[in-house]
């Protein structure tokens, strides 16, 4: 029995050992890969020759790539454009660019002709050209036309559509065949193919058209524009919806749409599937038939059940509360859903084959939306949860972005439009796809500044750049005297004593000239003296000989410490795009006038930072003197102590953060009497926390006053909306007024 | 739901014997199920089976020359020219590539044939040595499928790269008798000279029906947006020559052009261009007079000097691309592989993968019109800009053009994100050098939105049994007038928290979680409960704190919402002397870290900290019972690149007399352990996020010579 017992035990170890030796891998695979199938995978053969295997061309044809005798550039540059006729129209064949570089940019608008109807849209366009910097009232040198003709609505059964066009557009004599020109398209073609059709001939013109069809668009000549509404705001526009990012994304639905179902015709096929996704729970797809006159006709047997369900949810409200969104294609491409889900932070899903999405050229759609096929639309729910939840919120933000960069307006659209154009005919000096999708977005990023990133204020976290650590001490002098005051002497004493400061540079904005070098102090920095017109806007004139990315702007009255500005320097390295200084105002709504009105009184809160003492980046020099309409600069030479205005409104407009303010000595005298201007209309009511309050008080304010609060409702206008944000804290060094020795502090002196 | 990927069980076969047993009947039972074991084993050994492994592939072991021949009748039908107006939608079929989990397409590869005419001459050489490379590349890929019944995509192995090396009707015939031809569809055609003389057409002059081209030399009238793939002319030189990647600093040469075969026009403008500036412009030309045995495509020459190509592409800034006979040139390739920024002059190229690639950020494109303008547009680009298109146009070429099968994978992988567009690749992973990649941060909360303050901040307070001081901590925060939720993490699983009736009763909801461990990470964990942005992590035992601290901590958030927002500071220091990092209390000038005792920060850190935590830094914590302030300051500090923010003066958390008691050996061992935290998390991280400042959030107000009254925060607590 012990030796039987034995023998099996050890035939039982053997065959186990031998079963796990030369089995057990094989079976424990075939065992977890059962599912796989039977035969072994072929792959790509290793040739035996393939080392002896000739290269596909000589090295000498490809260095020598053909003859090179054959037709000259310039021939061919002819033969290409008799060639390729207007519907293949290209840059470099149908526009002439030459006309663009006597006078830069510059855009015409026909005169508005008597008679002419022009819808409410359209006219809404052609004042945002009119606004725009661009503009020009010189067809000769102009570089883009653009007709007053109301072009928007191409389809013939609608009442808008304007009738014998080609020959109205033809009979103009600046028309030359379509030559650089824009044409600005909403609705073409018309039941029941909806073709694209214009029902004129646009020859050679740029279309700039929504529901553009990917083979009929012209790339990198045709602009593909959003389907807006008639009620869209000219400018400003609201803000996106999202107020919350959190992950994983809380919306009580993943997926909604609410529309129409087609029950025949183009677009039908996408539509009439729409319901199969529905499952009530977090995907809620509703469809009606309930839609244009003969709709009981063609009813079928879903209509009542579908329109009963269709009345339970209001759009609005699945709008607000659902992650992704729908956007299928409607009778055309494109629809006014698109815009509203961006909006609503509801992450647009394209199912609309052969859109050219809007602003293609520019804009990485695949940031913002999830383009779904048409095809697949019974992928798209498991598509779309399988989206990690980082992405969504990357996704959701990505949405407010765009809308806001480059949708919410009328303004924002054409002007986009305007600068995808501009940045074509200079390939050299137009922006990367990164500037167009990176905050602040493209129509705040000035490539004739810079097209380097690093240059810029906004994108050093992006690429790991930092901004350099040396400023530029601006002065700006205006006294009458012709000497040199004992205040801009001890100024220049305190700001070169900065081991930041790189250069002094002094705008000299007096009648008499400035004194001879010789008077100056001796500093150890450079000192430049620039002699500037007498005009207030001049202080943001990008001079060349700003080179620092910093520039602390000062007033030659500005009293400083050297540790003040080495302290102030050390918080704007830390927030390089925005304002960082000194005396503060803070702007509120006077509910009684009905109006915006600013304070510089003590208060709680701060939205402006003067810039008589304020670090900033030196683009917003540019950006104040190239990106603001001639209109808003000349404002602040008008009005006085309006430019502080407008470049902190400048900056909340691209920031859309509020300025810093940093631990001030002491009053400052300039301080002083600024802060008398703005307030002067409240004198004598005690200081209150709060402004609203405070600054109604006192109707007979001073003219100053009233300026200043004009200059800031002019302002509200032009920008469509108030982009100055407040803040309720103030940046002070770690141990600031802290019970502990001052030895131990870097900036003692700031405490006195 | 077939996100997740699927999840195997490693575990192994769990047959133990037990071997006390003195049944015989389970011996036998046992030895015959071994044996039987062993039998399937042998089986599977000697059986045509499908167990796979990747190193015994079966690799055919085969000539070029022996690929099996096929006759092409005259006869046989020829596929219509390419359509222009095909588009993913239209002329692709989607079905065929499904839905699956991990967002590839399946690519298959006709295997190779030699194809002959009615005569039985040679339609085109069978395989060139590159093409061979591209389907050896496309074979070893994630793409490959060997089942055409399970392909998405398909390859022939017939060879279009070179138009001049085949016949173009036969080829097309040949194309048309593919197993799965229908007329093209899903077939992808390789091909990097297109077009012949005399009017070098900018797209293959195969017939190809609906099949998708990867060209090299597309024109804007040729290239189908986004269905054909532009792609480079691969430069065999860079498989020949090694240039390493040169630094920046400056070069010898401005502008270079080194093109052998320009038309004589453009050449007389760069000719013109040199005379102008001198000897910052070179252009050369081929050589007239090298002796035998020197390739003459490795040469290049002005007047009689000779110069080593592509050597000399290293020592100029900008290097001319020039339009030649065909749009694509070849020598692109050599010019980023020397880090030399191309100057492309070819009106209505497309250059290669251009449909994911910012060609801005790594060339110049300057319209033909323009040439005599080129050195001064060139000269108004700044120099650090220069630098990193030069950095940028050597990734490139490492990345997309340096071989075959780069170039494959690229194409692949394009047509592939037009298929998964949700699973696609990011332009900032398709563009961005690894040295940007790694230093750039990409802020998870980049909208700058200030939170409304309606929405308030909801409380967490992380207990153990200190049931009293709890109780004040709740009564304290519940003082705050933003408060919207109190939740109490309640992380004793030995005790049970107290009855609802004895809790303070306070005007906001208080909910008590009970945890599973007593774990730190509890205190970060994103629990359903918070419904607010804002979260206050608080000790409980942090009674100190005032309402108007609280709410101004709050207020502060609000306008930063992507940091850490707390009250006492901590800083990090290199120790020079013992070479690493160390940890700094109190006192300093400057602040690098805040304690969690009490901070305000986003929820999504929550998230981050539970989830998506480097290396094993959580469990670390856990383990040690210490610093998960410190490792959520260099999680916020890592992602957002940005510091945090201490507001009011507050320096400790307890009385100043208590460091006293507790002893200076504890507090030096307390600072000992958490320099050894922040060492270790920096080698995780491997590297130091922290951001140092100077600064500190106080109310606007604060310490100002004004009524008290008045001041929107007046009681600011000191220390």
């Amino acid at each position: 029995m012990q030796t039987r017992k034995k023998f099996i035990f050890l035939t039982f170890l053997a065959s186990w050992l031998l079963l796990f030796f030369f089995g057990g891998d094989q079976l424990r695979r075939f065992a977890f890969f059962s599912g796989r199938k039977a035969e072994a995978p072929r792959s790509w053969p290793r040739w035996t020759d393939q080392s002896l295997l000739k290269s596909f061309a000589e090295p000498e044809e490809l260095q020598r790539d053909g003859e090179p005798a054959l037709l000259s550039p310039r021939e061919r540059r002819a033969a290409w454009l008799s060639a390729y006729r207007s519907s293949r129209c290209r840059m470099e064949t149908c526009f002439d660019l030459s006309r663009c570089e006597r006078n830069g940019f510059k855009v015409f608008t026909y005169p508005q002709e008597r008679g002419q109807p022009v819808s409410e849209t359209y006219s809404k366009i052609l004042s945002s050209i009119e606004r725009s910097r661009y503009h020009t009232a010189r067809p000769e040198e102009a570089c883009l036309f653009i007709l007053s003709i109301d072009t928007l609505d191409r389809d013939r059964l609608s009442e808008h559509y304007v009738r014998d066009l080609e020959e109205k557009i033809h009979s103009s004599p600046l028309w030359n065949g379509g030559r650089n020109h824009l044409i600005f398209n909403l609705y073409s073609g018309t039941w029941p193919s909806y073709g694209g059709e214009l029902g004129f001939d646009p020859g050679h013109a740029i279309l700039a058209r929504a529901s553009s069809d990917s083979r009929s668009f012209r790339p990198g000549f045709d602009v593909s524009i959003p389907l807006f509404p008639r009620e869209h705001p000219q400018s400003g526009g609201e803000r996106g919806w999202l107020q919350r990012g959190s992950v994983p994304p809380k919306k009580k639905f993943l997926l909604v749409f609410k529309g129409k179902r087609y029950l025949t015709g183009i677009g039908s096929g996408t539509r009439n599937a729409l319901h199969h996704i529905h499952n009530g729970k977090d995907i809620i797809s509703l469809t009606t038939c309930k839609h244009g006159k003969d709709w009981q006709k063609h009813k079928d047997t879903r209509c009542d059940k579908d329109n009963v369900d269709y009345e339970r949810f209001d759009y609005q409200e699945l709008l607000h509360n659902s992650t992704f969104c729908i956007v299928p294609r409607g009778r055309r491409l494109g629809s006014f859903r698109f815009l509203e889900a961006l909006q609503a932070a509801c992450i647009p899903v394209l199912l609309s084959d052969g859109w050219e999405l809007p602003f293609a050229e520019a804009i990485d759609w695949g940031k913002a939306a999830v383009v779904g096929s048409e095809r697949l639309l019974l992928q798209i729910p498991s598509a779309v949860r399988c989206i990690h939840p980082e992405r969504v919120l990357a996704f959701q933000q990505q949405t407010q972005f765009l809308w806001d960069a480059y949708f919410s307006s009328v303004d924002k659209i054409v002007h986009t439009t305007l600068e995808i154009i501009k940045d074509r005919l200079n390939p050299h000096r137009s922006r990367s796809r990164l500037l167009w999708n990176a905050l602040p977005g493209g129509l705040l990023v000035l490539p004739e500044f810079s097209t380097h990133l690093g240059d810029f204020p906004f994108y050093y976290l992006h690429h790991g750049y930092s901004p350099s650590k040396k400023f530029t001490a601006f002065i700006r002098a205006v006294s009458q005297a012709g000497s040199l005051s004992q205040p801009i002497l001890r100024l220049i004493q305190a700001v070169s004593g900065s081991q930041h400061c790189a250069q002094i540079v002094v705008l000299w904005s007096c009648e008499k000239p400035p004194p001879p070098s010789g008077k100056w102090p001796q500093s150890s920095v450079p000192l430049t003296i620039i002699q500037g017109r007498r005009k207030l806007s001049d202080r943001f004139f990008p001079f060349g000989a700003i080179q620092t990315d910093a520039v602390l702007s000062l007033d030659e009255d500005t009293s400083l410490s050297t540790s003040e500005v080495d302290f102030a320097f050390s918080v704007w390295l830390s927030f390089p795009e925005r304002i960082v200084g000194f005396p503060t105002q803070s702007h509120f709504w006077d509910a009684e006038r009905g109006r915006w009105g600013c304070t510089s009184r003590w208060t709680n809160e701060l939205s402006m930072v003067l810039t008589a003492a304020a670090f900033y980046h030196r683009y917003y020099h540019s950006l104040f003197t190239e990106y603001l309409p001639a209109g808003l600069r000349e404002l602040a030479d008008g009005l006085a102590a309006c430019e502080d205005i407008v470049m902190n409104a400048l900056v909340a407009a691209v920031t859309k953060l509020p300025p810093i303010k940093v631990t001030q000595r002491k009053q400052h005298k300039e301080g002083v009497a600024r802060q008398a201007e703005c307030g002067e209309g409240a004198a004598g009511t005690p200081p209150g926390p709060h402004p609203a309050a405070a600054g109604a008080g006192g109707a007979g304010g001073g003219r100053r006053l009233w300026q200043r609060q004009d200059c800031l409702n002019q302002l509200v206008n032009w920008f469509g909306y108030m982009p100055l944000v407040s803040s309720r804290l103030r940046l002070d060094p770690v141990l600031f007024k802290d019970q502990v020795s001052v030895l131990r502090k870097k900036y003692p002196s700031l405490e006195k | 739901i077939m996100c997740a990927s699927a999840k195997y069980n490693t575990r192994g076969p769990a047959l133990i014997p037990r071997m006390k047993t003195k049944h015989r009947i389970y011996y036998i039972t046992l030895f015959s199920i071994v044996l039987l074991g062993l039998i399937a084993t042998g089986m599977f050994q000697f059986w045509p089976h499908s167990i796979e492994s990747s190193s015994d592939w079966t690799v055919e072991k085969r000539s070029v020359h022996d690929v099996p021949v096929v006759k092409l009748p005259a006869d046989s039908p020829i596929p219509e020219r390419g359509d222009l107006s095909c588009r993913m939608h239209t002329c692709f079929d989607v079905y065929r590539c499904g839905f699956n989990p991990k967002n590839k397409i399946k690519v298959y590869i006709y295997s190779l044939k030699k194809y002959v005419d009615e005569y039985g001459t040679l339609v085109s050489n069978t395989i060139s040595r590159e093409y061979n490379e591209l389907l050896t590349a496309i074979s070893d890929s994630e793409f490959y499928t060997d089942d055409v019944n399970r392909a998405c995509l398909f390859v022939p192995s017939i060879d279009v790269l070179n138009q001049n090396a085949l016949r173009i009707k036969e080829t097309a015939q040949a194309l048309a008798q593919l197993s799965r031809w229908d007329r093209g569809t899903n077939h992808l055609l390789f091909n990097m000279l297109p077009g012949g003389p005399p009017d070098y057409n900018t797209a293959l002059d195969v017939p190809r029906d609906r099949a998708l081209l990867a060209g090299g030399g597309f024109s804007t009238w040729t290239y189908r947006q986004g269905y054909d793939v532009s792609i480079p002319v691969y430069s065999p030189l860079s498989a020949e020559v090694d240039l390493p990647e040169r630094g920046p600093g400056p070069r010898r040469y401005f502008i270079l052009s080194s093109q052998m075969a320009l038309h004589p026009e453009y050449r007389l403008e760069l000719e013109a261009l040199q005379a102008e500036n001198g000897e910052s412009v070179l252009v050369l030309d081929k050589c007239t007079n090298l002796s035998d045995g020197v390739p003459a495509v490795r040469k290049r020459c002005y007047k009689n000097q000779v110069f080593d190509y592509p050597q000399v592409l290293q020592e100029s800034t900008f290097c001319v691309v020039l339009r030649g006979a065909r749009l694509g040139q070849a020598v692109l390739s050599d010019v980023l592989q020397a880090g030399c920024v191309p100057v492309i002059i070819a009106d209505s190229y497309i250059l290669p993968f251009s449909e994911v690639l910012d060609w801005k950020r790594a060339s110049v494109v300057i319209p033909e019109e323009k040439m005599p303008e080129m050195y001064s547009i060139l000269q108004s680009i700044p120099q650090r800009q220069i630098e990193e298109m030069q950095r940028q146009a050597r990734w490139f070429w490492e990345a997309y053009f340096r071989s075959m099968k780069a170039i494959a994978l690229a194409t692949l992988q394009i047509i592939n994100d037009r298929i998964y567009p949700y699973a696609a690749i990011s332009y900032e992973e398709w563009n961005d050098p690894p040295a940007v990649k790694w230093s750039s941060v990409s802020n998870p909360l980049f909208l700058p939105l200030i939170p409304p303050q309606s929405q308030g901040f909801t409380a967490v307070v992380l207990t153990y049994d200190r049931v009293e001081s709890l109780f004040r901590v709740i009564t304290e925060v519940s003082k705050v007038p933003s408060l919207s939720k109190l939740l109490v993490v309640w992380n004793n699983q030995n005790k049970s928290p107290p009855e609802d009736s004895l809790w303070p009763k306070i005007r906001v909801p208080l909910k008590v979680v009970r945890t599973a461990e007593n774990k730190l990470s509890n205190r970060f964990f994103p629990y359903d409960e918070i419904e607010t942005e804002a979260v206050l992590a608080i000790d409980d035992d942090i009674i100190m704190l005032t309402s108007d601290e609280l709410q101004f901590g709050y207020e502060v958030w609000r306008e930063f919402p992507d940091r850490l927002v707390g009250y006492p500071g901590r800083l990090h220091l290199w120790d020079h002397e013992m070479n690493k990092w160390k940890y700094e209390s109190e006192w300093t000038n400057e602040v690098s870290m805040v304690l969690t005792g009490a901070a305000f920060y986003h929820k999504y850190f929550n998230y981050l900290y539970t989830y998506k935590m480097p290396g094993d830094i959580k469990n670390w914590v856990d383990a040690h019972m210490n610093c998960e302030d410190i490792a959520m300051n260099f999680l916020v500090a890592n992602v957002t690149g940005k510091s945090v923010i201490k507001v009011t003066p507050r320096k400790k958390f307890k009385c100043p007399e208590c460091t006293a008691i507790d002893g200076l050996s504890l507090d030096q061992t307390h600072m000992v352990e958490r320099s050894e935290c922040i060492n270790k998390f920096a080698s995780v991280f491997g590297t130091m996020p922290l951001k140092v400042v100077e600064h500190r959030a106080d109310p606007v107000l604060y310490k100002d010579d004004f009524p008290e009254k008045l001041k929107s925060f007046p009681n600011i607590g000191s220390l």
